[in-house]
Formats: C-alpha cells, structure tokens, sequence
C-alpha cells in the first residue's frame, strides 16, 4: 500500500511539473517588456531596470526558469507588487475562509446530489428524474454571481434571514461562521450540484443495466439493497471521479462567490490581484489551486482502490 | 397416469406484447409446456425467437415494456404470471432459480463471492452467520470449486469463466430450488469448460430432483442434455416431444431445417490436387506482446510463437482453438494489420515477397494478394458509405476507373446471390447474414489469391451459418482461391477445412488433413477439444435432401 | 491466456466513463467520450427533437436581435446623460445624443449610474456575447482537432502531447482565462483566445480518444487491408464520425465561452467597458445592487437564458446524435 501511494505521487509529478512550466510561461508571454508590464504604468526606468535584474530576466529563459522554480520549491512565492508583503503569508491569511467554504460546499453538495442522482436513475423518467435534468440544466446555465445576487435579493435583502456578505472566523463562534457561510455555500454548490446529480445518475443507470443487477433480482433481494449495495457500488468509481474533477468548477467559483460576498479568501485575492495585475499573486495563487487540484484528484484516485477491488497499481 | 407427480411448470397460453411498431406484435404467443420434476426441458430457437422472454417471464423478471398479455404460468400450482412483486421475490432462490449466459458479467464485481451467495440465504432464512458460512462453503464445494475458503474470499475478477458460472450455479442451487432456468448458461464458455458446467448442472439437478428449463440455440446442448425438447420459432412453440422424437425424427419443416442445418463432425474427404502451387507459406510466425510499464512488473504475451503453415490453392486450411489460443493473431499477421515480432508470411511460391517485414510503401501492392472477412458483420461496414462505394474502395485505390469498379461490383454481388439493388442501399437496411455477403464480395473486388475468413459465421444464426459456409465453398471451388478460415467451432471447421491446424496457448499442437486430424486426434489437447464438442456422439437427423 | 479485458486500466476507462456522462459540459470536467457509429438520416432526428428546436429557436431569435439591434427602439449603448442616471426600469429620461440632441426615451430596464439605458446595453451585447462563442468554441474545435488527430495517429508525440494536456487541465480553466487576459489587455480577440486555450485539452481528448477507438473498427480494418491510404482514412471514415460528437461538444464550448466572458467581464478583466457586453452591464452595476438591482437583473436574465438555450440545444443534439450517451442521459 505503501509502495502503491509512492508509485502514484511520482505518477502526479510530471503533471505539477508541466503545472509550473504552463504558469511561468503564461507570465513571458505578454507583449513587449514584461519588466515594464510587471512594474505597472506608473514605473520610472530605473525601477523596471530594477525588477529585470530582480527577475533575472537579463538571463537565459532556461536560467530564468530554474531559478524562479527553485525558489518555487523553497517556498518562496515572491512578494506581491500591490500588498507589499510576501505572496505565502498573504496565502496564510486568506486560506481559512476559502477552505471553509469549500468544505461546506463540498458537504452540502455530495449530500444532495448523489442520493438525488440514484433516486432519478432508479425512477427513469419519472417527474423526479425530470426535474433532476432540468435543474442540472438550469444549474450550468446561470452564471454563479447571477445566482449569488439572485440568492442575496430573495433571502437577505427581502427575507432578512441571513446576511448579506462577510465572514466571520470560526474561533469567534460557530454559529455566525455558519450563518455568514450558509448562503454561499449554496450559491457555489449549485452547479457541483448540477454536476455530481447528472454524472450520479448516468453512472447508476448504466449500472442498473448490467447483467448483475438482474442476477441480484433474480435473487430475490429487496431493491433497496439491490440500489445500494449493487448498483450504486458498482457505480461510485466514476462519481468519485467526479468529485475531483469538478473541484476545478469549485475553484473557479469560489473566485466569483468570494467576490460577491465579500469574503477574504483566496478568491478575492485572486479577483484583486488580477484587477491590480499582481503578478507574483496571480502566479502564487494559480501555483497553489492548481496543486491543490492536483493532490485532491490524488486521493481520489487512491479512494478508488477502496471502492473497487479489480484496480490494483 | 394418476400416480405422477404434478409438473413443477405448467405453462399455458403465454403471450408477451412487444412495444407497438416492432416486426410483430407479441415477443411469444400461444407458448404452452411443461417441466416435470427431474426433467430437463430443453427449449431451442434462434435468436429472436423469444426463448429468454419466457425464461424471464417465469421468474417476472420482464421490463415494464414487455407485459405478459395473457396466459398462466403455475409454478407448483401456484399462479405467479401475475403475482405480487413481494410474493415473486420470496420465490425467487427458494423455489425457482435463474442461471444466465454471461459469466463474466453475472457477479457483482465490488462484493467477494463468499458474500454473493451468502446475500441469499440473508434475504431468505434466518439462519446465524455461523449456519449461512457452513452452507456457502457447502455449496461451494459441491459445485466442485477448489479451494472453498479461498474462494469464498476472493472477487469475481480474480476468477476464470467457468469457474464464476459456478458461483453463479451455486447462488442458485444453495437453498435448493424446485425449479432451475438455465439461459444458454454455456454459449459464452469455451469448448472444454462447456462441457463441464453441463455436467455440473446435470449432476446436480439429479441429485436434488429439481426440473430444469434449459434455453440454447445450440442443438449439440440440446442432444448432451435434454430429456425433452421445445422448439421455438418467432415466439410460437413449433414442435414439442422427447429428445429422440424430435432430433432424430422431427415432424415440423423449420425443425428439420434447423437440423439439417447443423454441421455434423463427419469430414468428407474432398476432392483436392495434392500439386497444386503454394498461395501462403508461414514460417516460423510469432508475435509477442510486451506490456511495459514504470513501476511494475512487465507483462509479456506470446500470442503466437512458432507457427508453420502453407495453403496450396483451391484448398482451405482450417485453424481451430479456443478463445486466446491466438487463431486470429495469426490470421492479423498474414493480413499485416498487426506487425509480426519474427517469423516470414510468404506469398505465392516462397520466392516471392515477405508480408512479415515489408515496409509500408511496397506492401500496398501486396495488400490485394490477400483479403480478410472479419467475423463482426454489424461493424465491418463504414455506416456512412452505401454498398457501392463500400465496395469499389478497393480497386479504385488500385487505380481502377469508377465505372469499371462498379460493373464489377455489380458482378461479384451476383456471384454472393445478392440483389444489384443493394448497391445503392446503407449497411443497416442489411441483416447480418446479408452483410456477411457484402463483405465476401468486398474482399473479392481485388482478385485475391488468398481469403481469410476470421470466425466469420460466428456470429450467425445456424441456419444463416450453413448459407455462408455453402457461398464460401462455392466461390473456392469457381474461383480456385485458397482460404484460411479460422474458427472455435469444430463442427463448422470439420464441414469447410481440408487441412487443419490446431491451436492452443499460441502454439500450433496439431496439423495435417482434415480428415486424419478428425478420426484420429495425436496430440491430447485436439483429443480433449474433439470429446468436449456437445452432442459429438450424436448421431442427427440425415440432412435433408 | 489472454489478459482479461475486464481488469485492465478500470481506471482510464472510469475516467472515460465520468468524463463522457459528466458532460461535455462547462468548465473542468473530462469528455472522453465513446465512438458513435451515427447513421445517415441522423440529421432529420435531430431537427425533430424536442430540445434542438427549443434551444434553436431562441438562438436564432437571438441571433435575429442581435443583427437587428439599431431598429429595436434603442439607441447607441454609449450614450449616455447625467440627468438620467439610476432610473428605475419603465421610466421615461432623457438622452443625449453625439450630435447634442437631447431625446426624451423611455428606459425599458432602467438605466445605470452614468445615466445610459440599460436596455440598448443589453440588446447590443447580445452580438457581443454570441462572437464570443462562436468564435471560442470555433479556435478551441479548430486546435483540438488537429492536436487530437495528431495524438492519435503518432504514437510517439501522443505521449507528451497529452501530458501537457493534462497539465493544462490541472489548472482551472478561469484561472487561465483570467491570467491570460490580466496580461494581455481586454480585447476581442485576447479575450476569445483566452477562454477557448482551457477548453482545447477536452477536445483534444474527445478527438484522440475517438481516434483512437474507430481505428480499431472492423471496417477500418478492412479499409487498411483494401490498401486505402492513411489519410484517406482518416477522412473518409474516420472524421465523418467524429462530426456528431464534436458538434455537441462546439455547443457545450459555445455556452462555457458565453459564460466565462460575462465572468471575466464581471470581474473587471474582460473586454474594456465602453463595449456593452453583459458581464461589464453587470459589473458598473455592482455597488448599487441593494437599490437598483435591475442593473444585475435584466442582463443576468438575458445570460441566463441564452446560456440555457445553448445547453437544451447542446442536450437535444448528443441525445439525438449519440445514441450510446443518450441511452444513459
């Protein structure tokens, strides 16, 4: 087992390396100076000077790339042009409210989705199934800040039954963290939802046309254990696939939901750099999902020697 | 008689409705029969004849798309045609069992089979964990797997075919039903395991008494182990008797059709000149697979090693094997659609060129010499192209003028019996035996001098089947090409070959006329494979004339 | 013995499977999806199909408004009037022109905090927003394709070729899409650019994955044998029936783009504000939302809507065209 997880890290290498080189590339391609673009519009000469020899740019692209990876690898990210402070501390604070969020959405939305995805698989276009589709339609249809205005118009500002924006940190009570959380959370598991539901459903349906669903009938076994124990079973490899993969949908989300509720997150710095064209912080905070996106996907792949006993590395 | 015991089956009347807008309007209609205790009923048909609509039927394991229109099926007497969901489902593994056609996908993959079977005895008895272990282990061993602590542990996908079907036969027998469905449990195995698994349902139904419904096409099944016979055609019952009425003396012209239709493992010796020049000669041919990998183990595969063989024209060389043997890894190398790791594959008289190792460029123009049938008629033609064009790919590639092309094109669809109006139709207006012509037809567009036939009846009703293999010999003897025809059927192989070779493991064991290798078998895997053949010893109803 | 087809790599063919029912949807998830053998007559299903015409419908009626824009009862989206600004929607206002002319109109959708009308902003971005599309779903099907031929005809460029791929899909497509256009400054063609690069590896993907399997068709087989040249077979059998499936893929990219530059727009680095697109509509009317909401509204409904009719089209063609994923969806 031990071996199987080395095997599988040094499987995701390759990938966090092509990661790397995607993401210092993408800084050298902007047109003309990127000195003079990384100093903004204000800069004198001698500060572009300053930042070329500062980023070395004076060298080789190869030198270049090794000296700014190795300095990747250390944990040095640079330091953010509009902050002034360095990239990995302004990480630091913003890394609470963002993994809040997403540990909520990710909660909330696995919870609804996949019992809602059998349950419309099981009842094949009956109205379940049907308002399933078409709630997952509507789900990838409206953009995220629609639906977060929508929310906001309908439960805050004519309800009054949450708040309208804002955080508020775990160690000062759980209850407003959850009710500054609640609305949010919502707003981006939607179309996780939307995702995981469909992905749940077509996954258990195919599964509930296999020659083994009927074996377990012709058993004589009760449906509820046919559905779960069989079908649903059989069926979890390619909704744990899911899962992962729809964390890139979460993180492009999150930016936008932090933006409209104004949460100090990852997101919004990302919202903020990009607005200021931080570069270090755009490159920092790219880096740092993109692994992220990377590690999760991971465990997921380690999860499906758990769920199916025919995959052994 | 008034002391027999009541049957365990009573069907009458059963009729199923198909969706509206099919080709007819019920799946079965009028099915009347019955199974008694200790009794195996064998009901035969072709495909689309209905026969696994009833054996689902019985058990109400129908889709909601097929009702049963009308009729009355009795299991013990009691009527379950129409019985409640809840009440079918106590039935079901206690009274009638069900044992299905495809192994490898009858288990559930995620659950060992220890825990498969003991789901059963879960369900429908209140046994202690301690009780339900002793009975799982119990039947394991009785259906004769080893290692019964071993097996019970282990996962569908760590086992062989034959030996799931056993775990499937023993979720079906462990709580001792009255009644067994067999539906084709055997037509996806191999010829030697075939062989076993019917003696294992035999032995077993025996020993508890039970009735058996057994669903197959194929009619060597029928005469291993049937006691008596339905025979189905477009879902109405033909002609129903005792094995010996209705396969030695059948009464109904479609049974003596299908009868006659069955190729017997008699080889007639055939008229062939020993003189003739050599079209293929194959030395030493071997491909070997390696699986390379970063961090594991290599696997390697030796699909074929050592294979010799030489076809004379006018004759045709039959390769026989089970699935793996590597019979159509042999037929891809000779047609270059896989590279071949050493060995030659000469044309004409073995001074010509090597197909083995022929770079691209010049190996088009070798391409012509040998043509291919695949075995899969629904995907051997381009969907998108008609007939026409499906069929003057080939010489108009060769420099051919489209005009020509389609004269001739027009010819060799005569010469396969089909209509000139195919030309302009698309593949799926086709049935398979039809498809099957149009593909012969293709491969002869370019002249071959030698045609491989990879298991192309295979997938072929029985009666489609003899057509075929009769188009086949007709076009060997009028156009005096050679053939290689490739197949796991024996008795197929026994009708078409005039030389055959053996394969087994990727190896060729056994090789030489026909007729010798047929009534004299030297090696004992050909001998094995010769016994294991249902229904071998049988002699048929004489062909009808 | 023969290696057991049913073990060998679950976990591609899991991934396959996810990425094929999971969508060719919008952002981050795979879409490798399974060959189709499509028949000819295909396409007259597809007119009948109850989602095509939908979703067709109200693109066309899109596309009808988007070139009939001047004659809609608006005027030029930048106009604007300081005497009319933050009117609620229905109001009546003044306008005034680039000549001078002060217009008395009526702001349908209310008009925003320079005083220009919301309404014109809408209708005129509705051409903006369907070139994104289009034009994105265009760039990324046009790369991919070649790519994924590429991929799946030489074996030896495949391997690296989709190991950028993957390193590509590694990092969420905004987060591309918003670097790149911080970098190169707003503009049509950066901004089309920048959406569709995140969207080409799932193209890339879906073409090599299909290459890759209608090569292994009996009557490809059967073309080779006949001497059929290799580019002759890609595009006589095997391009014809990838058509299907990248159709209902361009539609899915088409909706994805729509929607990425509203965000991007949104967020304030997407095309320069004085092109009236929703997302910059949007964006100006982001800090009076708690009083004028109509500001987010009336564009967010238009997106909406546009996006939906996009995705029912999407649906009702892969039902239509791809009868082994619409068995399942």
């Amino acid at each position: 087992m031990g071996r199987f997880l080395v095997r599988r890290l040094l499987a995701t290498l390759p990938v966090l390396a092509i990661v790397a080189v995607l993401v210092f590339a993408m800084l050298r391609l902007t047109p003309g100076d990127p000195a003079a673009v990384l100093a903004g519009d204000a800069a004198t000469t001698e500060q572009i000077a300053r930042i070329r020899s500062g980023l070395g740019l004076d060298r080789s692209i190869a030198e270049q790339f090794v000296i700014w990876a190795g300095r990747m690898l250390t944990g040095d990210l640079g330091e953010s042009f509009y902050y002034k402070t360095k990239v990995t501390e302004l990480i630091g604070q913003r890394l609470e409210p963002t993994l809040s969020l997403a540990a909520l959405t990710i909660t909330i939305a696995v919870v609804v989705a996949v019992p809602l995805g059998v349950l419309a698989a099981w009842r094949f276009g009956g109205w379940l199934d049907r308002g399933l589709m078409a709630f997952s339609v509507l789900g990838f249809s409206i953009p995220i800040f629609v639906l977060a205005y929508l929310l906001i118009w309908a439960v805050s500002l004519q309800l009054g039954w949450l708040p309208v924006q804002g955080y508020r940190r775990l160690a000062d009570g759980i209850g407003p963290w959850f009710r500054h959380l609640l609305l949010p959370s919502i707003t981006l598991s939607v179309i996780y939802i939307a995702l995981i539901a469909r992905v749940t459903r077509a996954s258990v349906l195919e599964t509930l046309g296999e020659d083994y669903i009927r074996t377990a009938r012709a058993k004589g076994l009760r449906e509820g254990r046919v559905l779960v124990r069989h079908a649903l079973a059989n069926a979890a490899v390619p909704i744990a696939t899911v899962i992962g993969i729809g964390i890139a949908l979460l993180i492009g989300g999150v930016v936008v939901t932090e933006s409209v509720y104004a949460i100090p997150g990852l997101g919004r710095l990302t919202a903020d750099a990009v607005l200021a064209r931080d570069f270090p912080t755009i490159q920092g905070v790219i880096l740092l999902f993109s692994f992220a996106y990377v590690l999760i996907n991971l465990l997921v792949d380690v999860s499906y020697v758990f769920l199916d006993p025919r995959i052994r590395y | 008689m008034s002391g027999a015991p009541p049957p365990i089956l009573e069907v009458r009347g059963l009729a199923v409705a198909l969706p509206p807008g099919g080709e007819r309007s019920h799946a079965v209609r009028d099915v009347a029969f019955e199974v008694g205790a200790g009794e195996v009923l064998c009901l035969v048909g072709e495909s689309g004849s209905g026969k696994s609509v009833i054996a689902q039927a019985v058990m109400g394991l129908l889709p909601k798309t097929l009702p049963v229109a009308s009729g009355s099926i009795r299991l013990q007497g009691e009527e379950v045609a129409h019985a409640a969901p809840a009440r079918l489902r106590e039935l079901r593994a206690t009274r009638m069992s069900m044992i299905f056609q495809e192994p490898m996908t009858a288990l559930n993959p995620v659950m060992t089979c220890g825990e498969q079977i003991d789901e059963v005895l879960r369900e429908h008895t209140t046994l202690t964990t301690a009780e339900r272990r002793r009975r799982v282990l119990a039947i394991v061993r009785e259906v004769l797997l080893p290692e019964p602590e071993r097996m019970v542990q282990s996962y569908p996908h760590q086992l062989s075919g034959g030996q799931r079907q056993r775990i499937v036969i023993a979720i079906a027998l462990v709580l001792d039903p009255v009644l067994l469905i067999a539906d084709e449990p055997t037509t996806a195995l191999d010829v030697t395991t075939q062989a076993q698994i019917l003696r294992l349902v035999l032995e077993l139904q025996r020993r508890r008494g039970a009735g058996v419904l057994f669903i197959t096409h194929d009619f060597g099944v029928v005469a291993e182990v049937a006691h008596r016979v339905a025979v189905l055609r477009l879902g109405q019952l033909v002609e129903i008797g005792t094995k010996d009425e209705v396969l030695r003396r059948p009464r109904h012209a479609y049974t003596q059709m299908l009868i006659g239709a069955v190729p017997t493992l008699r080889v007639d010796p055939r008229p062939s000149d020993p003189d003739a020049p050599f079209v293929l000669r194959v030395r030493a041919l071997e491909k070997t697979y390696r699986d390379h990998r970063w961090f594991a183990k290599e696997r390697t595969v030796h699909a074929a090693a050592d294979v010799d063989l030489e076809i004379r024209r006018g004759q045709t060389l039959g390769i026989v094997g089970e699935s793996g043997s590597g019979k159509s890894t042999v037929a891809r190398c000779i047609v270059r659609l896989v590279d071949p790791t050493a060995g030659s594959v000469l044309l004409g008289d073995g001074s010509g060129d090597d197909i083995a190792t022929m770079a691209s460029g010049p190996l088009r123009k070798l391409r012509k010499r040998v043509q291919i049938v695949f075995q899969d008629p629904y995907r051997s033609l381009n969907p998108r192209r008609n007939v026409a064009e499906a069929l003057i790919e080939g010489p108009v590639n060769y420099g051919m003028r489209r005009a020509e092309a389609l004269a001739k094109a027009r010819e060799l669809l005569e010469l396969v019996r089909m209509d000139a109006s195919a030309m302009d139709r698309y593949p799926h207006q086709f049935s398979g035996g039809q498809r099957q012509r149009i593909c012969i037809a293709r491969a002869l567009m370019l002249d071959p001098e030698l045609l491989i036939a990879d298991e192309a009846v295979s997938a072929l009703d029985v009666s489609v089947q003899a057509q075929v293999l009769r188009l086949l010999d007709e076009i060997r003897s009028r156009l005096s090409i050679a053939m290689l025809f490739i197949t796991h059927d024996l008795r197929v192989a026994s009708q078409v070959a005039d030389h055959l070779a053996v394969m087994s493991k990727g190896r060729i064991v056994e090789y030489g006329p026909a007729a010798q290798v047929f009534a004299a078998p030297r090696h004992e895997y050909t001998r094995a494979l010769f016994a294991a053949a249902p229904g071998g010893g049988f002699a048929f109803a004489p062909e009808a004339a | 013995m023969t290696i057991d087809a049913t073990t060998a790599d679950p976990v591609s063919r899991s991934r396959q499977k996810a990425g094929a029912e999971g969508a060719a949807h919008s952002a981050g998830a795979l879409a490798d999806a399974p060959p189709i053998v499509g028949q000819p007559g295909a396409w007259s299903r597809v007119r009948r199909n109850l989602s095509v015409r939908i979703g067709g419908f109200f693109l066309l009626l899109l596309v009808a408004i988007a070139f009939a824009a001047p004659w809609l009862g608006t005027v030029d989206p930048s106009l604007f009037d300081p005497a009319s600004r933050d009117l609620l929607p229905g109001r009546e206002g003044e306008i005034t022109t680039l000549d001078g002319e002060t217009l008395k109109h009526r702001f349908w959708m209310g008009s925003d905090s320079f005083g220009r009308d919301i309404y014109s902003r809408v209708v005129y971005g509705t051409q903006v927003s369907l070139v994104v599309g289009i034009a994105t779903a265009a760039v990324a099907l046009a790369i991919g394709i070649v790519l994924g031929l590429v991929a799946g005809y030489l074996r030896r460029v495949d391997g690296i070729l989709m190991r950028v791929m993957d390193g590509v899909m590694a990092i969420p497509a905004i987060l591309i899409a918003i670097a790149l256009v911080a970098m190169w400054r707003g503009s049509l063609l950066t901004v089309v650019v920048a959406i569709a690069i995140p969207e080409i590896p799932r193209v890339t993907r879906l073409v090599r994955s299909l290459v890759l399997s209608i090569r292994e068709e009996p009557y490809v087989e059967a073309a080779i044998s006949l001497g059929t040249p290799t580019v002759k077979i890609m595009l006589r059998h095997v391009l014809p029936n990838t058509v299907a499936p990248l159709v209902v893929q361009g539609t899915f990219i088409c909706g994805a783009g729509i929607l990425t530059e509203a965000i991007l727009s949104f967020l304030g680095v997407g095309l320069p504000p004085d092109i009236p697109t929703w997302g910059n509509v949007m964006a100006e009317g982001r800090a009076q939302f708690n009083q004028y909401p109509h500001n987010i509204f009336f564009p967010g409904v238009f997106l909406a809507l546009t996006v939906l009719a996009v995705n029912i089209l999407g649906d009702g063609l892969r039902d239509t065209l791809d009868p082994k994923m619409a068995r399942r969806t």
